[in-house]
């Protein structure tokens, strides 16, 4: 098989014993995660601004950094999405650089979770895995879904039995094997942990873990290469397990190490929903000790994880770029919806509502700077969790097809001026 | 009476691949020390140098987290059941 020049093991994050490349995601010794290792020299002849500007804008332009062999095969086109640079929003929350990294309309499944899916299966099929399958509090399991319809393999997804009908039917649709489990996230994954041990599927978020996570990366580097090749001097990042801050984090520490970006400051903060805030606890207690949460009691099922894998690497990330984590309650969370939806023409899903929410509450802490730029990510669309803001958001006004109705209700209330 | 005790992959070389193991004790802590006494050094990939169980290990009690419970020291009941699960996984 072609081996990649750039990508060369896998290494124990604690203890540092290095792994072959793969389907194995934890240290026999110790139970740490393990890592991709990279030869930052050789990736660093290669990949310049040059050659990654000319390349097809899709996340697959820094393939240099990402843990595959080959070409990738599945997810070709996920990624490159909008940073947009918000006007109104910054206006409503008192900030004068503000950016919105739009997951909302990731390709193909609307969520962040594209990233990690498209190299965990062109992973998978490197490994010559015929069947695939995660653990999902509902995205993950759409994006599953379709890559893995898309490229041809049979596919498992496991889930809460009690997800949003939106998650629900957009797994089932693509062809998919659901499970619905009586039991939290964490119980579900629990679940998989064993199952992957005894069928020998390859589970993306289990024993293929340390390809999925690195694709995490992909959207700390879109981010900066948009910005104009540098770090935000802020990044607010929803967090269940912990996974993607601290894959950003370590994306815009690759570019600075990689000459593509000065090493400026680049502070990471983490947001969670206060029904399930086991990362956001831990760090205001000023402790990396994670106290699992047993049940989860949020609408914001996405980030309902109470024992997070990453929640000890996340702490470490924003204590060590000085960033800090925030939580809100799910009132704040529909609040969050709204704003972003009435001022940037975005609808996110309930994570979006927790990302915004903590950001306004650490700007009026004064965690956050208001003239330093800031990068919030919006990780999926809200189409998927409609549930959460049904009812909160007013009710249409229905008239006849009639001039008369029209002028009475909706013509009066404009005034003169419109008569 | 032994409590069965469910061995993640990772551990199966020291437990000459069986899945399963029985131990027994009054505590969890004591299954993990007769679990060591059967499979000399798989209590030090489970816990650290205090006897506590590792940050990325998962010790359940039938469905239970142990640290929801009273972590080495929860008692067990004939009947009960012991999973080792990595914590690494998910999200």
């Amino acid at each position: 098989m072609e081996t990649s020049p750039f990508f060369s093991s896998l290494r124990c994050r604690e203890c540092g014993r290095p792994y072959p490349k793969e389907a194995v995601h934890i240290c026999e010794f110790d139970f740490g995660p393990l890592e991709a290792v990279y030869d930052y020299e050789a990736v660093a002849r290669v990949l310049t601004r040059e050659s990654i500007s000319a390349r097809p804008r899709t996340m697959w332009r820094y393939r240099e950094l990402l843990p595959i062999d080959g070409e990738p095969t599945v997810g070709t086109q996920v990624g490159f999405t909008p940073l947009i640079r918000s006007r109104r929003l910054a206006e409503r929350l008192g900030v004068s650089e503000l950016y919105i990294k739009n997951d909302t309309v990731n390709y193909p499944t609307l969520s962040f979770k594209d990233r990690v899916v498209s190299v965990a299966l062109s992973r998978a099929c490197e490994l010559g895995f015929q069947v695939v399958a995660c653990a999902s509090t509902g995205n993950l399991a759409n994006s599953v879904a379709a890559n893995a319809a898309a490229a041809g393999l049979t596919s498992y997804v496991l889930i809460p039995a009690d997800l949003e009908q939106g998650k629900v039917l957009g797994s089932l649709v693509y062809g998919t094997h659901v499970v619905g489990i009586h039991g939290a996230y964490d119980q579900v994954n629990r679940l998989c942990s064993e199952i992957a041990g005894k069928y020998g599927w390859g589970f993306v978020n289990v024993n293929l873990r340390p390809y999925y996570a690195e694709g995490s990366k992909s959207m700390g580097f879109e981010i900066a290469e948009q910005l104009g090749w540098k770090l935000p001097r802020h990044t607010v990042v929803p967090m269940a397990s912990g996974s993607l801050l601290t894959k950003i984090h370590k994306a815009y520490g690759e570019f600075a190490k990689l000459g593509l970006v000065d090493a400026t400051p680049a502070t990471v903060h983490g947001a969670q929903a206060a029904g399930c805030a086991p990362i956001s606890s831990a760090m205001k207690k000023g402790t990396d000790l994670v106290r699992p949460v047993s049940k989860p009691d949020t609408i914001v099922k996405s980030l309902a994880i109470g024992t997070p894998a990453d929640g000890y690497y996340a702490i470490h990330a924003m204590r060590e770029t000085g960033g800090f984590a925030e939580d809100v309650t799910d009132e704040e969370v529909v609040e969050g919806i709204r704003l972003l939806a009435e001022t940037e023409g975005i609808f996110a899903e309930t994570a979006g509502g927790v990302t915004v929410a903590c950001a306004r509450k650490l700007l009026e802490a004064g965690r956050i700077p208001r003239d330093e730029s800031m990068v919030l990510c919006i990780t999926g669309h809200g189409l998927k969790t409609q549930e959460a803001v049904a009812g909160k958001c007013g009710e249409p006004r229905l008239i006849n097809p009639s001039l008369r109705e029209f002028d009475e209700t909706i013509g009066s209330e404009l005034g003169s001026a419109s008569a | 009476m032994p409590t069965p005790i469910r061995i993640p992959t990772n551990l199966r070389k020291l437990t000459a691949d069986r899945d399963t193991v029985q131990a027994e004790g009054g505590t969890v802590g004591a299954l993990l020390d007769d679990l060591d006494r059967q499979f000399p050094g798989i209590k030090e990939r489970l816990c650290d140098e205090q006897g506590r169980v590792r940050r990325f290990v998962g010790v359940y009690l039938n469905d239970e987290d142990i640290r929801f419970l009273g972590e080495n020291e929860t008692p067990v009941k004939p009947g009960d059941e012991l999973s080792i699960v990595p914590a690494i996984a998910g999200g």
